[in-house]
């Protein structure tokens, strides 16, 4: 049964709702106000829990990976609630069009709509790849130039919340200041002011001085874990068994890069495709002009960190790229590529001694940039601790969190080692 | 005054046991391991209480290890410690000059390596148990562990058995043990299975070497699991270390761990601790009951109670009957059947690794039953065993399990539709299509957690399976467990317990688990309605109503059970023999039975390179039985003169002209044979050809190759074809070239057919991971450069900026001209196999053969990842032809609504599309376990075939060896389509 594609018409820009999948909350609630400010009605989906797995398995192939399940299982679940009009109701995916088995989610979650009875509902691929247009879509310059700034504002509230709560005095306090932003950005945006650039940096710094002025934060020293991974299971509690939280509660720092480094090395593919394949001059030139561009706004940020605040900035990308000499080629481009062994690399070299490595069961080009790295990673680095683990939705979070405990142990030994602090070691 | 040692109090809970250690120093004063039947609490308590003396009014310093320790700890508020960090406190303490350390627990594996940094592995999400493994071989051996360790002493060879999980060595076992091969042989070769799995799935690419201690359970227990240790890493006696602590090394890890906290304990503060734990109930997410009440049960009862069949008494019954065996792979099941369908005798048992003996008692039974005045005129048989019973007892017939099981529930309900049959270790299930089998699944090695699951598990728990089941009915709250696999059961088992579930909540849980695995990863149903309406359900395991209820509750649809449900396959097999009975059977007589022997030897089949393990069996007439063959040489039958078409074997052939050549440069290039070597092999070695070198292939796989290079595979989770090309760059090295070559390249040839023309990411990237994670990799170069093989100019460059970095003296005329001459190479070959496909879909037609289109990645070829299954097929009268030889064939090419961007799945979808458009020919796809990617062709191709009124069949593959599986599908495939061409 080859299913025809549901065309999201501009009549129904009108009155449809788009769900969106969630993924990184802080983000993603932001980008919402920026299609709604553009005249879409978007719902960012909130379900969660056991359900959510259950309507995936039922509707998907199990042998899918973990994200498209938790992604189809999100969406039916909401449209089968009641409280969606489901023949007013769109969904939303991005779709990158690489060589992973990632590039088909929308296929698999037309053929899951399809099966629960729910085929009447567009599906819209987000894509710059122009694989697929929808007239009721259409992804203007200015767009996307203010969802580009959503990332920005999300990547440095997650940086900064990641580096406040394990040590802030009120508990709460650092999520409370953050939503106190989240909900200020969502005011602007509102408010119709245009957004241009010079607003984007005055909130920068005003957030930086915030959070480093105002939320009181302990001196203690902590061992600090980075996690990277395949990109929805790295950021998204709902697959990764609330990770984030987790390593908190047991007395970690965690450390993550954000979503501008994904976006940078997804804009990156085609330059390299050209200097390894020779392939399309054209877009390259076009990537490597956007490429640019990313990068001068990633050296602003990292600046305005370092005048603003005592904060670790993110890493200057090009110093990323440059990090996998000797490890993995630029080449390895599908999925997280060789960015995953980059972000390793980039937490040791910043100090991180631990790193998890979360990714879906069976995720194909984690057996290359993930466990295949490892051991170079280790024999260079001796002392650091990489731990991989593999989520879906049969694994017992109890193994999980027996190997995170693993790793926590060797590390606080090794913080021990280090300081002169008691040996504590509780639950 | 000198100051007595402070005590210290390890304890460790693992999955199936606890152990306590109380210790003053380094001195050991008290030691116990002992099983906890899932009573964590009560178990450590009673530990405790043989303790007060020992404590008496000193304090003691705590800490509480293992995996279901972790639950203790935290509800009674003791210090924790990893397991494996424990572990290591030991070894730091007791033997601090140790290198590895393997330890080996109920359902956990760890490697910790001691040079440069602690490093510690523990197995993963997919890796089997190891203790719980070995414990579930016993019990499919009915032997008890002991008896096991014993019996591998004596082996004389070992066999290949997959151990990553206990549901595929089963598969490996099973038909070992229906072969009738030695039990000494398998039980060495299930600890061989266990080392392999330690090697492969925990060191990762380390390799275990120098002093090494081996901890845990089943390695201070099992003699036999040490030698082969130490014989597969070549460890000298002072390099294996057997420490007589090494059961309770956690917790004295543990113990000494304890040393180093400042919280002291008296013994009546840990008592009243872990005693109050007991009452702390975390909240455990329960579904609803299965039944409300017993009058629920009552009526539920009654409904099934109309599936029945009637009995005789065999005693006073005159006249003819039928009887059919149906022997499984867990079990041996027969009925004898009166003319008019009733029963006159049935058997349900077993077979206890000895399925011929079994049958042979049963037939000693019925003639004795039947006396003079009941006459037995027709046999049938069935089952993982058929092959082997019918030979032994000159059975009238043998049909395959799917065509009984559909015979027998059309009795029960002509209008069936859909049958589901979950046994002791498969799952079938079957739809109906106007009166004929449309599409058959089976369970893929990976998704069992069928009957002897639940079987295995209730006895782990201390129970016979019957009031296991029985627990389950009115359990309050059952247990979610998830729809995975039994691996991730066990794990979710573990939680539950710690969360305090009771035995009759996790039985009831493992029902709706059972069920749910069943619809939703083999049948993979939306709903009850894509089932059908008439759903019979059979197998042993829908006699245990727990799991008939949960089915029907997941399906909100009731199904019928019939009484004999787990008698189906010989309920089946004895109506076939009425069918089909003539005047006289041709079964061994009372008299010739009297004098039946069996006697059977393990053998290597010389008939070709394969070198398959096969079994001799002989029987007392002298007749003699073959099994384990992958072939007719096998089965010590002559190859037939003209023998059909194979582009499977025509393409190896191919791959075998291109032999080891010499070149004017003093230098080897290897070319492994593995992933996209099967399909760019004849341009790359043309291509160095050309500029001078000398080249080589590995040659095809096989196990020992694979073993060759299994130590440094990092990820255990990736697909058997990727991980089996270690053992290729292992043997270009022995070969001695002087380096190898396996480029890098996202994309493959571009057929333009497809809106890209990727490479999945492990054939485009391989070479990275190979790089870093196989150390002999340095005696040689190895090159794997950046290519675009769709672009002359642009391959051109690339590779004289190459050969010039690594040589040095190319010129470009030189390249560009290897480049061309690569280039007509491969189309040559490409198109040779375009015609064979051609002449073999004509000879099909001429001569009126059926035509499988066996198909899959070109490496599929390869005999070790294919395991010879296009060899199988031409045994069962099929042509076979590879996609790539039929794909140019459609007239239309597909249109699939996934996106179609990789240069494999293109002709996947156009052979598929082909085979719609062509008469007589069918597809079966192979698919290799872990290929996330085929999870979305196997839909595609599917839906291509069912749009196209053609059915469906895919075979899973992996490591596994077992034929038996196959050729079931393979004849019931044919079973289906004789039926539709009977009714059409």
């Amino acid at each position: 049964m080859a299913t025809e594609r549901v065309i999201f018409t501009k009549e129904m820009k009108r009155d449809y709702t788009i769900l969106l999948p969630n993924m990184l909350e802080m983000h993603f609630k932001i980008m919402a106000e920026i299609f709604r400010h553009d005249g879409y009605k978007v719902e960012l989906l909130q379900n969660e829990g056991q359900s959510v797995i259950d309507c995936g398995l039922k509707y998907t192939h199990n042998d899918a990976c973990y994200p498209a399940l938790l992604v189809i299982g999100q969406f039916i679940d909401a449209l089968q609630s009641g409280k969606y009009d489901v023949n007013k109701t769109a969904v939303m995916m991005t779709q990158t069009g690489g060589g992973c088995r990632a590039s088909n989610y929308i296929t698999l979650i037309r053929k899951a709509l399809a099966r629960a009875g729910l085929s009447q509902v567009p599906v819209i691929s987000l894509n710059v790849s122009g694989l697929e247009k929808n007239p009721g879509f259409k992804l203007t310059l200015g767009f996307g130039k203010r969802i580009l700034y959503a990332v920005y504002y999300g990547d440095l509230l997650m940086s900064l919340v990641n580096q406040c709560r394990p040590y802030e005095v009120l508990q709460g306090s650092t999520q409370a200041m953050a939503d106190k932003w989240v909900g200020y950005l969502v005011k602007e945006l509102n408010s119709g002011r245009s957004l241009n650039y010079k607003t984007v940096q005055k909130n920068y710094i005003n957030i930086l001085k915030d959070f480093e002025l105002n939320l009181p934060r302990t001196k203690e020293k902590k061992v600090r874990v980075g996690i990277v991974g395949e990109i929805y299971v790295k950021f998204s509690p709902l697959a990764n068994n609330n990770l984030e939280r987790f390593l908190v509660g047991e007395g970690a720092e965690t450390v993550m890069a954000g979503l501008l480094d994904f976006l940078m090395y997804t804009v990156n593919t085609a330059v390299v495709d050209y200097r390894l394949y020779g392939m399309n001059k054209m877009r390259a030139r076009i990537m490597r002009f956007a490429y640019n561009f990313l990068h001068k706004k990633q050296l602003d940020f990292i600046r305005m960190y370092r005048e603003n605040s005592s904060f670790i900035p993110p890493t200057d990308f090009e110093k990323t790229r440059a990090s996998i000499q000797g490890y993995i080629n630029e080449g390895v481009q599908m999925g997280e590529g060789w960015l995953l062994t980059a972000e390793m690399l980039e937490l040791i070299d910043g100090g991180v001694k631990n790193v998890v490595c979360a990714q879906p069961f069976g995720c194909l080009p984690n057996h290359i940039v993930g466990k295949g790295m490892m051991k170079i990673i280790r024999e260079k680095h001796p002392g650091v601790n990489l731990v991989s683990i593999d989520y879906d939705p049969g694994a017992s979070r109890i193994n999980q969190e027996n190997r995170l405990k693993l790793m926590l142990a060797n590390a606080s030994r090794e913080l021990q080692e280090e300081s002169t602090a008691s040996p504590i070691h509780h639950i | 005054m000198e100051k007595i040692a402070q005590l210290t109090l390890g304890i460790d809970i693992g999955s199936t046991t606890a152990k306590v250690v109380l210790a003053r120093g380094e001195e050991i004063l008290y030691e116990c391991y002992e099983r906890h039947f899932s009573q964590v609490r009560q178990k450590t308590l009673e530990i405790l209480e043989r303790l007060q003396e020992l404590i008496g009014t000193s304090t003691v310093k705590v800490a509480v290890s293992g995996s279901a320790g972790l639950g203790l700890a935290r509800a009674a508020g003791l210090p924790f410690v990893q397991e494996v960090f424990a572990t290591g406190e030991t070894v730091r303490h007791l033997e601090p000059d140790t290198n590895v350390v393997v330890e080996l627990g109920g359902e956990d594996a760890k490697v910790i390596f001691f040079d440069g940094g602690t490093d510690e592995r523990m197995n993963g999400t997919c890796a089997g148990g190891t203790g719980a493994f070995i414990d579930q071989m016993a019990t499919l051996l009915d032997v008890t562990v002991e008896e096991l360790d014993r019996l591998s002493l004596e082996s004389t060879r070992i066999y290949p058995i997959a151990s990553r999980c206990g549901v595929f060595a089963k598969t490996d076992i099973q038909p070992l043990l229906n072969q009738g091969a030695a039990k000494s042989d398998i039980a060495a070769s299930i600890f061989r299975a266990v080392v392999n799995q330690t090697i492969a799935g925990l060191a990762q690419g380390r390799r275990i070497a120098g002093k090494v201690m081996f901890l845990g359970g089943p390695l201070s227990f099992n003699e036999g699991l040490r030698r082969q240790f130490v014989h597969v890493l070549k460890l000298s006696p002072e390099h294996a270390v057997f420490p007589p602590y090494a059961r309770i090394s956690v917790a004295l890890g543990a113990a000494f761990f304890a040393a180093s906290l400042n919280e002291e304990f008296t013994y009546t503060d840990l008592v009243a601790r872990v005693g109050a734990s007991a009452t702390v109930k975390t909240d455990t997410t329960g579904l609803a009951p299965l039944f409300t009440d017993k009058k629920d049960y009552a009526a539920f009862r009654t409904r099934h109670a109309a599936a029945a069949v009637e009995y005789a008494d065999p005693a006073t019954y005159r006249g003819n009957a039928y009887l059919g065996i149906d022997c499984g792979s867990t079990t041996t099941k027969l009925v004898l059947m009166a003319e008019d369908h009733q029963l006159l005798y049935t058997y349900y048992n077993s077979n206890k690794g000895n399925p011929v003996g079994i049958v042979k008692e049963q037939l000693e039974e019925i003639y004795t039953v039947c006396g003079d005045h009941i006459k037995i005129k027709a046999a049938a048989v069935t089952g993982y065993g058929e092959e082997l019973i019918r030979h032994a007892f000159h059975l009238d017939q043998g049909l395959v399990e799917t065509m009984a099981h559909f015979t027998a529930a059309r009795y029960f309900n002509p209008n069936v539709d859909f049958i589901l049959d979950i046994g002791g270790q498969d799952i079938k299930c079957f739809k109906i299509r106007g009166g004929a089998i449309d599409s058959i699944m089976l369970n893929e090695a990976c998704s069992s957690g069928c009957g002897s699951f639940i079987e295995t598990f209730a006895k782990s728990l201390g129970y016979e399976t019957e009031e296991f089941a029985k627990l389950a009915l009115f359990a309050p709250a059952p247990v979610d467990l998830g729809s995975r696999c039994t691996v991730f059961m066990n794990s979710s088992v573990k939680q539950a317990q710690k969360d305090g579930a009771t035995v009759g909540d996790i039985s009831a849980g493992l029902s709706v688990s059972v069920v749910k695995n069943a619809i939703y990863k083999v049948i993979r149903a939306g709903s009850a309605e894509e089932l059908g309406e008439n759903i019979v359900v059979q197998g042993g395991t829908f006699l245990n109503d727990a799991v008939l209820r949960s089915f029907e509750r997941e399906l909100g649809h009731n199904v019928i059970r019939p009484a004999i449900a787990g008698l189906m396959g010989a309920w089946g097999a004895a109506l076939y023999a009425k069918s089909t009975a003539k005047e006289q059977s041709s079964m061994l007589t009372r008299e010739e039975l009297k004098s039946f022997t069996h006697t059977s030897k393990a053998a290597v089949c010389r008939g070709c390179t394969n070198n398959c393990n096969i079994t001799v069996n002989t029987f007392a007439d002298g007749e003699r039985f073959i099994s384990g063959n992958k072939c007719e040489k096998g089965a010590g039958k002559r190859a037939a003169a003209n023998p059909l078409p194979n582009l499977h074997a025509y393409k190896r052939d191919l791959f075998a002209e291109m032999v080891p050549v010499a070149g004017k440069r003093d230098f080897t290039v290897g070319l492994p044979l593995a992933l996209g070597m099967y399909e760019l092999g004849p341009f790359w070695y043309a291509l160095f050809r050309a500029l001078g070198f000398g080249v080589r292939f590995s040659g095809f796989s096989n196990r020992k190759l694979y073993q060759k290079g299994q130590y440094s595979i990092p990820s255990d989770t990736a697909c058997y074809p990727a991980k089996i090309m270690h053992g290729h760059i292992e043997q270009l090295i022995e070969d001695g070239v002087d380096g190898i070559f396996y480029p890098s390249m996202t994309r493959n040839i571009d057929e333009r057919v497809a809106d890209n023309c990727y490479n999945c990411p492990v054939v485009a990237y391989y070479a990275e991971l190979l790089s870093h994670n196989m150390d002999t990799l340095s005696s040689v170069r190895f090159f794997y450069p950046y290519l675009n093989i769709n672009d002359d100019k642009q391959l051109c460059k690339e590779l004289l900026a190459f050969l010039n970095a690594e040589f040095g003296g190319f010129g470009q005329r030189e390249v560009a001209n290897a480049v061309r001459t690569a280039k007509l190479a491969y189309q040559a070959h490409m198109k040779k196999i375009r015609r064979e496909g051609e002449r073999a879909v004509a000879r099909a037609q001429r001569e009126g053969h059926r035509l499988m289109v066996l198909s899959g990645r070109p490496y599929h070829i390869d005999p070790e990842i294919g395991h010879s299954i296009d060899r199988l097929a031409t045994t069962l009268g099929f042509v076979v032809v590879s996609e790539d030889a039929v794909a140019h064939l459609a007239t239309h090419p597909a249109r699939p609504a996934a996106l179609n961007q990789w240069t494999y799945h293109a002709r996947l979808y156009n052979a598929a599309k082909f085979v719609t458009e062509t008469k007589g020919a069918e597809l079966v796809q192979l698919v290799s376990f872990g290929c996330g990617i085929d999870a979305i062709t196997t839909d595609e191709v599917r839906s291509i075939l069912e749009d196209g009124n053609k059915l469906y069949t895919q075979i899973k593959i992996d490591e596994i060896t077992n034929l038996g599986a196959v050729t079931i599908r393979l004849r019931s495939l044919i079973g289906a389509l004789e039926q539709q061409e009977g009714r059409g």
